[in-house]
């Protein structure tokens, strides 16, 4: 086993800070900055994910006693956004990310959208130009409000010193109740200058925000009937099950009525991939098997989904045959992609326990049981068998899983590299899969990694990147090494933009157009630069070596391996297509 | 092998005896938002974004001072104006929402500005759709009018003989009818939202 990184503090250290911290700053609150940083503290924030700039400067000032935080400085802001966007996935409470007025909260945006796409809890602080100069075109002004709008679960511009405190304690728990999501807290340096000696509360929603909790009895009802009735059930898992925290609700109600279980991509670890319920992974990616059990199902019980395009492809042809219970904590997400015949709206893990009391029977549904068992058989995931180089990247993303305990974190970007992630590692826990999927964001991976680590120190992390995505945020290593994190970057190489360049050659008569690098760094030297350890691998004898050289390594190491270039990512349902008809390879995908 | 698709493009499944049909229906929904600064665009920013129809949208204050009343006509096949009605009462400042039924006292208030040669006809015509002259001079004449979409519409046909020079309408302002409230303040914890029980109505069909 490797040795642990070095985490910036010890735990009881920080906890006795916190208690020390705290009785000083009852009293201690001075400015609106001071409020601002007070509310963290209610909120238990350890880490802060960061840019400072002229118009945060007087929050950052507010937190230059206050040691239980820390403030991880990023390279750009929207690696902070990402890094506590996984810290928030990883740990289930809202990641903080700060940023400046004008570029710096521009720059956090795409992070706050990839968490919204998710519904990750997240947490924006953005510094803004004094009150007096809103709307003037001031120096790095934007109406940071107005453009995080539709991205934000909700946000709000501070205007006063004295509920500033508030504000900030109200983001907190917005962004973690109901469905969770990203708020922000615009803050003008007047407001966080001015004088108060407003303690804040204890962060509170609004009172009208009263996220559902208990389905509809009677909806419950129908729904048990018809699943006691159905021939052919599945559970779809969305990632509504884990942000619900009813995994193990899910997971219990599955084994106990013998349903076999289907996973969202953010779905992935609510339900163990190694069990014989186990239908793995759907979508356009997903295994054979799982595609097949979504369109021969007569009966989907579908929890925290929200029934994306890529999960679904053709509407028309999505479950057909099936009757659908959906539970969502969200009411608008019931019928908005897919028309739920059992809405179900409430928290996951009541309405799971809702169902498991009012269902009278198990299913019968042997025979269904076998077809699926006999699906898997016969569409495994699978790639050639490796024999000569160039690496398939399947193989490294089985043999590092091969070495690695059940609970290591695994980060991703978004491409080829990300797929081969998610479909050839074995996911047995919640919270082990961090990635970026509604909104698709490249450069995810190295940041995710860094707040992955934070928030997890106990647990190996690994970064699966792709070398166009490595490319948007790698420099974000340099504050691994900062931190002296021991995480592993696994750059899967094919010189290539990989997924643009799978569909130019299956829809675009092979017109490769901006997908391929004619030059690219390479990324070993480039991790030695930052003060990473740099590994490169590319024969099939040297990766286990590799890997181990990685894990065992005290810091972040970046292995750069050289794949084949030619390999994609299969299965795959083309875009808007029926999940039945998969391609399992190229010939395959022109046939469809 | 596999069987026939038998759902619709929004999602339903078909059921082969009563497939869904569903024509654009024209409705108002009436939210109770709070008094807030960016409400406004919030709301309309939703709209857009999820492209929704809306005719008009008018926005005012109420009796309560940290509330103000919106007024949104949208034409929507029915799916589209349930999921209006579930992404409005989603956004955090708005406080409820309610569709009104086609029975709720509904008015629009226009003001015309026509050319004033012919005074008398102008004056007979705003007589006849119990309108005001609210200015008169020598070139134009100004008129207001309230009333339903229809006399509304009506009106302005009558008014085209003279030529119009300008026009501008207000939107819906709209409350439900008799006793019934048109948008509450909404208790913790009350059970089947109005979007549940809607959707479920769906689902029955």
């Amino acid at each position: 086993m490797s040795e642990r990184a070095s985490v910036p503090k010890e735990d009881e250290e920080s906890a006795e800070a916190d208690e020390a911290e705290a009785e000083t700053t009852e009293s201690a609150v001075e400015t609106g900055a001071e409020a601002v940083v007070a509310a963290l503290e209610n909120a238990d924030v350890e880490y802060l994910f960061g840019v400072t700039g002229g118009a945060i400067m007087p929050v950052y000032d507010a937190l230059y006693e206050h040691e239980e935080m820390t403030h991880i400085t990023m390279a750009h802001e929207q690696g902070a956004a990402h890094a506590a966007d996984a810290y928030g996935i990883v740990t289930g409470d809202p990641g903080v990310c700060m940023a400046t007025s004008g570029p710096g909260a521009t720059n956090l945006v795409t992070g706050i959208a990839d968490a919204s796409m998710d519904s990750d809890p997240l947490i924006a602080l953005t510094g803004q130009v004094p009150t007096d100069f809103v709307g003037n075109d001031a120096f790095q002004e934007t109406d940071t409000i107005g453009v995080t709008q539709p991205v934000t679960k909700y946000n709000i511009f501070a205007e006063d010193a004295d509920t500033v405190g508030d504000d900030v304690g109200e983001a907190f728990a917005l962004a973690d109740e109901g469905r969770q999501g990203p708020t922000l807290v615009d803050l003008p340096k007047d407001v966080t200058k001015g004088e108060t000696d407003q303690q804040p509360g204890t962060p509170q929603t609004p009172d009208t925000y009263n996220p559902p909790e208990e389905a509809d009895e009677v909806i419950v009802q129908a729904a048990v009937e018809a699943l006691a009735d159905a021939d052919r059930p599945v559970i779809l898992a969305g990632g509504g099950v884990i942000k619900g925290e009813a995994c193990d609700e899910l997971r219990q109600f599955a084994r106990e009525y013998d349903v076999p279980v289907i996973t969202t991509m953010p779905g992935t670890g609510a339900f163990p991939e190694d069990e014989d319920l186990s239908m793995g992974i759907a979508g356009m990616h997903g295994t054979g098997f799982a595609n097949l059990a979504i369109s021969n199902t007569d009966f989907m019980l579908a929890v925290g989904t929200r029934f994306d395009d890529r999960l679904t492809g053709d509407i028309e042809t999505f479950a057909p045959d099936a009757e659908i219970a959906h539970v969502d904590i969200d009411p608008a997400e019931i019928s908005k992609n897919v028309q739920a015949d059992y809405p179900l709206v409430g928290d996951a893990k009541r309405v799971i326990r809702q169902l498991d009391d009012a269902l009278p029977a198990a299913p019968d549904a042997d025979e269904w049981l076998e077809t699926c068992d006999r699906w898997k058989d016969e569409y495994p995931l699978d790639y050639e068998t490796p024999e000569d180089e160039p690496i398939k990247p399947q193989y490294v993303v089985e043999k590092y899983d091969e070495l690695t305990p059940d609970d290591t974190i695994v980060c991703a970007g978004v491409g080829q590299h990300q797929m081969w992630a998610w479909q050839y590692w074995t996911y047995t826990e919640p919270r082990t899969w961090v990635t970026s999927h509604g909104l698709g964001t490249m450069g995810y991976a190295v940041p995710a990694a860094i707040g992955a680590k934070l928030a997890a120190p106990e647990k190996e992390v690994v970064a699966f990147d792709g070398d166009g995505s490595f490319l948007m945020t790698g420099q974000e290593l340099s504050v691994a090494v900062r931190e002296n994190l021991n995480i592993t970057i696994v750059v899967l190489n094919n010189e290539a933009v990989g997924m643009v360049r799978q569909w130019q050659d299956g829809f675009y008569e092979g017109r490769r157009m901006a997908s391929e690098y004619p030059w690219i760094p390479q990324f070993d030297k480039l991790a030695e630069a930052y003060g990473a350890q740099g590994l490169r691998v590319e024969d099939y004898d040297d990766v286990e070596e590799t890997i181990q050289e990685a894990r065992e390594y005290d810091g972040p190491s970046v292995i750069d391996a050289i794949i084949d270039p030619s390999e994609n990512v299969y299965p795959m349902v083309p875009s808007g297509g029926d999940n039945a008809r998969f391609a399992l390879n190229e010939q395959h995908l022109e046939d469809i | 092998m596999h069987p026939e698709g038998r759902r619709n493009e929004q999602g339903i499944r078909i059921d082969p005896e009563a497939e869904a049909e569903h024509p654009p229906e024209r409705t108002i929904l009436s939210a109770l938002v709070k008094n807030e600064p960016g409400v406004l665009a919030e709301v309309s920013g939703l709209f857009s974004r999820r492209q929704f129809n809306i005719e008009s949208l008018t926005v005012g204050t109420t009796i309560d001072d940290d509330l103000s009343r919106m007024t949104i006509a949208i034409e929507e096949p029915r799916p589209g104006i349930d999921q209006a009605k579930k992404q409005l009462e989603k956004q955090i400042p708005v406080v409820s929402v309610r569709e009104l039924d086609t029975d709720a006292v509904q008015r629009e208030l226009v003001i015309l500005k026509v050319n004033g040669q012919e005074p008398d006809k102008v004056q007979a015509v705003t007589e006849m759709y119990d309108g005001e002259t609210l200015d008169a001079g020598p070139r134009t004449i100004t008129v207001q009018l309230t009333g339903n979409e229809q006399k509304i519409d009506d009106a302005i046909d009558a008014y085209e003989q003279f030529g119009i020079r300008e026009l501008v309408r207000t939107g819906y302002a709209a409350l439900a009818r008799g006793e019934a409230p048109t948008a509450q303040v909404k208790q913790p914890n009350t059970a089947p939202t109005d979007a549940q029980v809607a959707t479920q109505e769906v689902s029955d069909d």
